[in-house]
């Protein structure tokens, strides 16, 4: 007696979510069936092994029919085929874009290309995230990407709009899709330290402050492109080092009113001309498409490093930060003082996030 | 020129790509109805496409406007080829054509391609304007009602039930026409949906001219059915109850009416029996429901079949009406007569109903069944399908005649089914013979119920058990005693019927779902020899199934069946057998006896041992139902009833009606020694097969139960989640030497294994209860064996439940069901009228938490459904919130049952009948079999939904697939699919939406505890 068809239709569709949640981990029907019989399943409910394969299949199947809906969430309202609660279908669209930390580790600032695909063998090896989930994984970033790449309008919001996400997740989906857009290295091994979280907080302040949006809300590509005008007039910030006297008085600006409130006084001192040269020559730099893919390997090479190196507390780094952005206004010969509000506000935020172990 | 039919193109959305180059396509659409036809323009390069098109009028008699389906269908054009259709939308104008039901078909409707499946939506208006005509001899029937519902609908009250209404079209198939030689399969396919489409059309229309003949307004139970006959032909045939019904315009209007009938069965709660000098045996005192006693069972059987072609009558024919006389008294003899004069003008005095208003059923007498095999042959003249007509003719013939043989002027919960293999057909109908109350089948008025004071005078809760043949002169050997609730009138021990359990019989503890399933082998054979065989094993597989369901009754300890459907499937090399009925402790019959085992060889040892372990294991099964089922009837001493009816021996026979096979024994013993057992020989291999696999059915988990009629005895408090599905399972046998008892096994365990499944599935509802759970079975090919269930999953409050179980002395009186389906007709007669004459104070109590707490768990589930929901929290960035909340697609409910728990039936839009082909030629590439499958059934619960939403309702009930007819070529990478599914589309309104309008209404919801008949253990 061999089984030759067993289907189970429901009228409203019926989800399992631990299901879901392995047929999503890219398991095949036997190992899912396997995981489930270990989770405790069987005694719990008195059910056979035949039993929870026939179950597996079947939620299977369905999830295979509808993922040709989750690629355009908006269908999966409409369509008419499968009678799903709103709740459900916002828990299938969800689970669906949500992705692994140490996947999207490794692909963020990657171009989403067939050349990365290829990769996916090593990443999944690497990750212990099966293939399957990771093409999913890929697959989505890259249909999110296609979708808002050309659109107007803020980046968050278009995602939100064409995927149904939650918002938390859509931002996330903002820093993904910025960071592949403007190809950021995050791979290096002095960056491996950074959290997903890290990365997508910097990305979301880059895309308030740096991008054509953040001028101009009508722009096509707001989000996605850093604003090349404000990268070609960082170069200016250049004689913030590059004259002697203004650096002198920037530094002892600093100092003055930093004197004895810094536990590590006298190293911010012995450093403030190196760090504030690195701060500034990665401005300077933003102008080549090579050194923007660098900007947190400068950063952190730059900053991150000799502050760790000093062991800076974290209220330190703030307080020297903001210290150190403030005091330029009092710099009589400066006069792009907006333009390193832009520049610095946003650094600030960064580099403090990056601050850590 | 009696009617203008207007349909408006509104616009498609998701359309397929139908031109590779530019990934879009440029779609028009075709409307066509009868033979006009109009097109919208072609709106170019957009999956969404806006047509907007002009009203499409067109000028139709009214006979079309019945007959013929809209057709609607959408096209790519194409400049230089022909254009390519994307797909079909059919639309059944038919409810339009009522007055009270929908009045504009307006909505998305999915469209259907028989190769592709779902291809996009299309957004359509349809409207109907109806001129009156006054022509006599018209051919329409424009205005009858139709409803699958097999009961009086929700928000309707029968004036009269006339009675049977039938007729059947047929047709070539186009499948098997020449043409279908040259053409390709999708067109043919499309010929045949059309083709039935319009069949389904000109029958309803038939059926209704019938209607108006009887001068009914509405059809209820109306069954419709295909016969795929092959090269012989399409015969679509359908059976109904024709009825006059009244809207019930609001409760106020209808109460006073109605429930007056029931009010008098407690002004005079027991003096029915005019003359019970007949009883002097009885007891002298009448007795109150609490008191019961047990006394020896006994077993017999009712039941009748007939296996050929050649047909005469049984013998017994002449009893019914002859010996009316002698039964009952002259009250009796009166009733008789009356109910008498009032079916005997129809040919046929069925009813496809399965649930009454009350005071209908008076006396249920049995099931009679009557199977014939049929050799099919070519329909010559599809005008004149006469021989089709006399086979049925033939078989209701001899249903009529089981029936008077059990003393019975009716027949009850009535249907007709066919299972063809090859050019032989095995033609079934079963029923269950009754004493109606004339009151509903009689011509008059609504003041004419009140007048007929006289016959309301039926103990409540028992008379419908009370035997309506004369038992001096009984058809079949029987056990009766007195009836344990009214101590007044005879009673068989066991009963099985094709109805549902009625609404106030008195039921004691939970019911279940009992299956009987069996396989025999039959060798292959041709044409005639074919039909022999069949004939020759249908008796056989008639009594064993009968003896399984008996002893799978018994093991529960229970003693009556309802809702019995017994399927007999024909294969090329095998028969299968699958009975299913919801079994019950009914009080007014006799606790059943156990099983008693006995061996042949008592002289070997060890054998005895054996016997006497599966005897315990028996015993032990039967205490762990009772226990499981909740039934414990309260003891009471023998000396209240009396001694039973001596009967030494108690015997198990079958009554059937053997034409050819006169020769065979007609009279089977099953039973020896013991007298309050039921005995089971083992005296072979066989026979310890047999008593195994009684032991083998596993009960279901616990917080299930399961039955498959409209509700579960002993459960009543609903709440509003409900869960319909389809499940479906096709097993291939292995060839190699299959035996009956490895084919029984293999059957037994497919079904086993499937119910195990739908428990696991569906476990996160617990607890809950599958009702109106509904096996089919087929044998699409040799080795396979293809089972299909449909049914509704719906939770209930269990705390409710307990609460209910305190009421501990009032069991026996409560009425065991609540069927939702009398609440609204006659709200308040069960809750106020039972209350005074059974005082139990706690009751009350329960009135008003059950109406509180009716709508609670829905709006608590919403909440916390919100609550899971990721969207639309942390919104804190300011932007609009994604479009997720509002979803377009309103939920359509679908269910098995005539009603919706926790919820009013506020209207009935029509009736849904559709059929739909599905095939494909890349079966691999759809995920196989499986894939292939899930995805149509998928797709026909979203036409279904589709349907019902532009009519405008947002339920679809009574809904059943009739035919799911699957065929497969691996080879070939092919496979097919026809799906027939119906219902009432209906628009509900959950109860705690309802404000309350008028101080009636809480009463009427609060039913279900009221009801209750919980016991614990």
């Amino acid at each position: 007696m061999t089984s030759e068809l067993d289907i189970f239709v429901g009228n409203t569709t019926l989800i399992d979510e631990d299901v879901y949640r392995l047929w999503l981990d890219g398991y095949s029907v036997s190992d899912a069936v396997a995981l489930r019989v270990r989770s405790g399943i069987l005694e719990q409910t008195g059910a056979t092994a035949a039993v929870l394969q026939s179950d597996t299949m079947d939620h299977y199947r369905t999830f295979q029919m509808l993922e040709r809906l989750l690629h355009a969430p908006p269908k999966l309202l409409h369509q008419l085929i499968f009678q799903i609660p709103p709740s459900r279908q916002a828990l299938l669209i969800e689970r669906y874009y949500t992705f692994d930390e140490a996947f999207v580790r490794e692909v963020l600032g990657k171009k989403l290309s067939k050349g990365t695909k290829k990769d996916l063998d090593d990443i999944s090896t690497k990750t212990g995230i099966t293939l399957k989930s990771c093409r999913r994984q890929f697959d989505n970033f890259k249909r999110v990407f296609k979708v808002v790449e050309e659109m107007r309008g803020s980046l968050v919001d278009n995602i939100q709009q064409h995927f149904l996400l939650s918002d938390r997740l859509a931002r996330d989906y903002a820093a993904i899709v910025f960071f592949a857009n403007n190809r950021f290295e995050t791979g290096k091994k002095k960056l491996q330290y950074l959290s997903f979280g890290d990365f997508a907080f910097c990305a979301e302040l880059m895309i308030q402050n740096w991008t054509l949006g953040a001028v101009d809300p009508q722009a096509d590509d707001m989000d996605m492109d850093l604003d090349k005008e404000f990268l070609q007039d960082l170069k200016e910030l250049k004689v913030l080092v590059a004259d002697k006297d203004l650096l002198d008085l920037h530094k002892s600006l600093v100092c003055t009113a930093l004197r004895g409130k810094l536990g590590v006084f006298s190293e911010m001192e012995a450093n403030f001309k190196n760090l504030s040269r690195g701060l500034v020559n990665v401005a300077a730099k933003l102008t080549h498409n090579k050194d923007v893919r660098d900007l947190f390997v400068d950063l952190v090479e730059k900053f991150v490093e000799p502050c760790r190196s000093d062991h800076w507390p974290l209220n330190d780094v703030r307080l020297f930060l903001n210290q150190y952005s403030a005091s330029v206004h009092s710099l009589d010969g400066f006069r792009h003082q907006a333009l390193w509000d832009r520049y610095m506000g946003t650094l600030r935020g960064c580099l403090l996030r990056l601050c850590h172990d | 020129m009696p009617g203008k039919l207007k349909v408006k193109i509104v616009a498609g959305r998701h359309l397929p790509v139908m031109d590779r180059a530019s990934d879009l396509t440029d779609a028009f659409v075709e409307v066509k109805f009868g033979n006009t036809t109009f097109k919208t323009d072609v709106y170019l390069k957009s999956l969404n496409p806006q047509w907007n098109s002009e009203w499409f009028k067109f000028e139709v008699d009214d006979e079309d406007l019945q007959d013929e389906p809209l057709q609607i269908t959408v096209l790519d054009h194409d400049t230089y080829s022909a254009n390519d259709a994307i797909g079909k939308v059919y639309i059944d104008i038919d409810p339009l054509l009522y007055s009270e039901a929908a009045t504009v078909i307006s909505g998305w409707f999915p469209i259907y391609d028989t190769i592709h499946g779902i291809r996009g939506e299309i957004n359509v208006v349809v409207k109907v304007d109806l001129f009156n005509d006054l022509n006599r001899f018209r051919q329409s029937s424009c205005g009858v009602k139709f409803f699958c519902t097999t009961s009086i609908p929700k928000c309707y009250r029968a004036v009269i039930i006339h009675g049977f209404v039938e007729e059947l079209v047929v047709n070539e198939d186009p499948e098997y026409q020449w043409i279908d030689r040259i053409r390709t399969p999708r067109a043919s396919n499309e010929a045949r949906q059309r083709l039935i489409s319009l069949m389904s059309g000109e029958l309803q229309r038939k059926i209704g001219l019938k209607v108006l003949e009887m001068r009914g307004n509405a059809v209820v139970g109306y069954l419709q059915c295909f016969d795929l006959e092959g090269e012989s032909g399409l015969v679509v045939r359908a059976i109904g109850t024709a009825c006059t019904l009244d809207k019930l315009s609001s409760p106020a209007a209808f109460l006073p009416a109605c429930n007056s009938p029931s009010k008098e069965i407690k002004e005079i709660p027991f003096n029915e029996d005019p003359n019970p000098n007949t009883h002097s045996s009885g007891p002298s005192t009448p007795l109150k429901n609490q008191t019961y006693s047990f006394s020896p069972s006994k077993s017999y059987s009712r039941q009748s079949s007939s296996s050929d072609t050649d047909l005469s009558l049984t013998p017994k024919t002449g009893m019914g009406s002859g010996s009316a006389g002698k039964e009952g008294g002259p009250f009796k003899a009166l009733l008789r007569q009356q109910t008498q004069s009032a079916l005997e003008q129809r040919e046929f005095p069925f009813f496809t109903l399965t649930a009454f208003p009350p005071g209908f059923l008076v006396h249920v007498g049995g099931v009679v069944s009557a199977r014939s095999v049929k050799l099919l042959d070519r329909i010559h003249n599809p005008d004149e399908p006469e021989t089709r007509d006399a086979w049925w003719a033939e078989i209701r013939q001899e249903i009529k005649s089981h029936a008077k043989a059990l003393g019975c002027h009716a027949v009850v919960g009535y249907s007709e089914s066919t299972s063809i293999c090859e050019e032989v057909c095995i033609l079934s109908a079963s029923g269950t013979a009754a004493v109606l109350n004339p009151r509903f089948l009689q011509d008059g008025t609504v003041e004419g119920c009140l007048e007929q004071r006289l016959e309301e005078n039926l103990p409540a809760g028992c008379g419908f058990c009370h035997i309506p043949y004369d038992e001096l002169n009984m058809p079949f050997p029987a056990h009766l005693t007195y009836c344990y609730n009214c101590r007044k009138q005879k009673v068989p021990d066991v009963l099985f019927t094709t109805i549902d359990l009625p609404v106030d019989a008195a039921v004691i503890g939970k019911g279940c779902l009992i299956q009987a399933r069996l396989c025999r082998l039959k060798k292959k054979a041709q044409a005639e020899a074919n039909a022999t065989a069949i004939s020759n094993l249908l008796p056989f597989m008639e009594y064993e199934v009968h003896t399984q369901l008996m002893n799978k009754l018994k093991l529960k300890g229970m003693n009556a069946l309802f809702g019995l459907r017994i399927q007999i499937s024909v294969g090329e090399n095998m028969l299968m057998g699958l009975a299913s009925a919801t079994g019950v402790y009914l009080a007014a019959l006799p606790t059943p006896g156990g099983i008693q085992i006995a061996g042949k060889t008592p002289n070997d040892g060890s054998y005895e041992q054996h016997i006497s372990h599966m005897q315990k294991k028996i015993n032990d099964t039967i205490a762990k139902n009772k226990e499981l089922y909740e039934i414990n009837p309260p003891e009471i001493s023998e000396e209240i009833i009396g001694s039973p009816i001596p009967e030494p021996r108690q015997r198990s026979r079958l009554l059937r009606s053997q034409s050819e096979s006169s020769d065979e024994v007609t009279e089977l013993d099953l039973s020896h020694g013991k007298k309050d057992a039921f005995v089971l020989e083992i005296d072979d291999t066989d026979a310890m097969e047999d008593v195994h696999s009684l032991l083998t059915d596993v009960p279901p988990p616990s917080g299930f139960y399961s039955c498959n009629t409209e509700i579960m005895p002993g459960i009543n408090n609903w709440t509003s989640e409900i869960q319909m599905f389809t499940s479906v399972r096709v097993i291939r046998l292995s060839s190699l030497n299959l035996t009956n008892q490895a084919l029984n096994k293999n059957f037994n365990d497919l079904c086993e294994n499937l119910l195990k499944s739908l428990y696991f599935k569906l476990r996160s509802m617990i607890p809950c209860c599958l009702c109106h759970v509904n096996f089919t079975v087929s044998l699409p090919e040799d080795e396979l064996i293809q089972v299909t269930v449909t049914a509704v999953a719906i939770t209930f409050d269990k705390n409710q439940a307990l609460q209910t179980t305190k009421t501990h002395a009032e069991k026996s009186l409560q009425r065991a069901s609540t069927d939702n389906e009398e609440l609204l007709q006659f709200p308040l007669e069960l809750c106020s009228d039972s209350l005074p004459s059974h005082p139990f104070p706690p009751a009350k109590e329960h009135l008003e938490s059950a109406s509180s707490n009716s709508g609670i768990p829905a709006a608590q589930r919403a909440v916390t459904v919100e609550k899971a929901s990721p969207v639309g929290e942390g919104n804190f960035r300011n932007r609009s919130s994604p479009p997720c909340a509002n979803s377009t697609v309103g939920v359509v409910k679908m269910t098995p049952l005539s009603f919706i728990p926790g919820a009013k039936i506020t209207k009935y839009l029509g009736i849904i009948n559709m059929f739909f082909i599905r095939e494909t030629t890349s079966l691999r590439e759809e995920g196989g079999v499986s894939g292939f499958l899930h995805a149509f059934i998928a797709e026909v619960f979203a036409m279904v939904r589709a349907h019902v939403a532009a009519l405008g309702g947002n339920a679809v009930v009574s809904y059943i697939m009739k035919q799911c007819v699957f065929m497969e070529n691996p080879n070939k990478n092919q496979a097919q699919c026809l799906i027939n599914v119906s219902g009432d589309a209906v628009v509900f309104v959950r109860e705690s939406e309802l404000e309350v309008v008028s101080t009636q209404q809480p009463a009427a919801n609060c039913q279900p505890s009221c009801t209750g008949g919980e016991v614990t253990t």
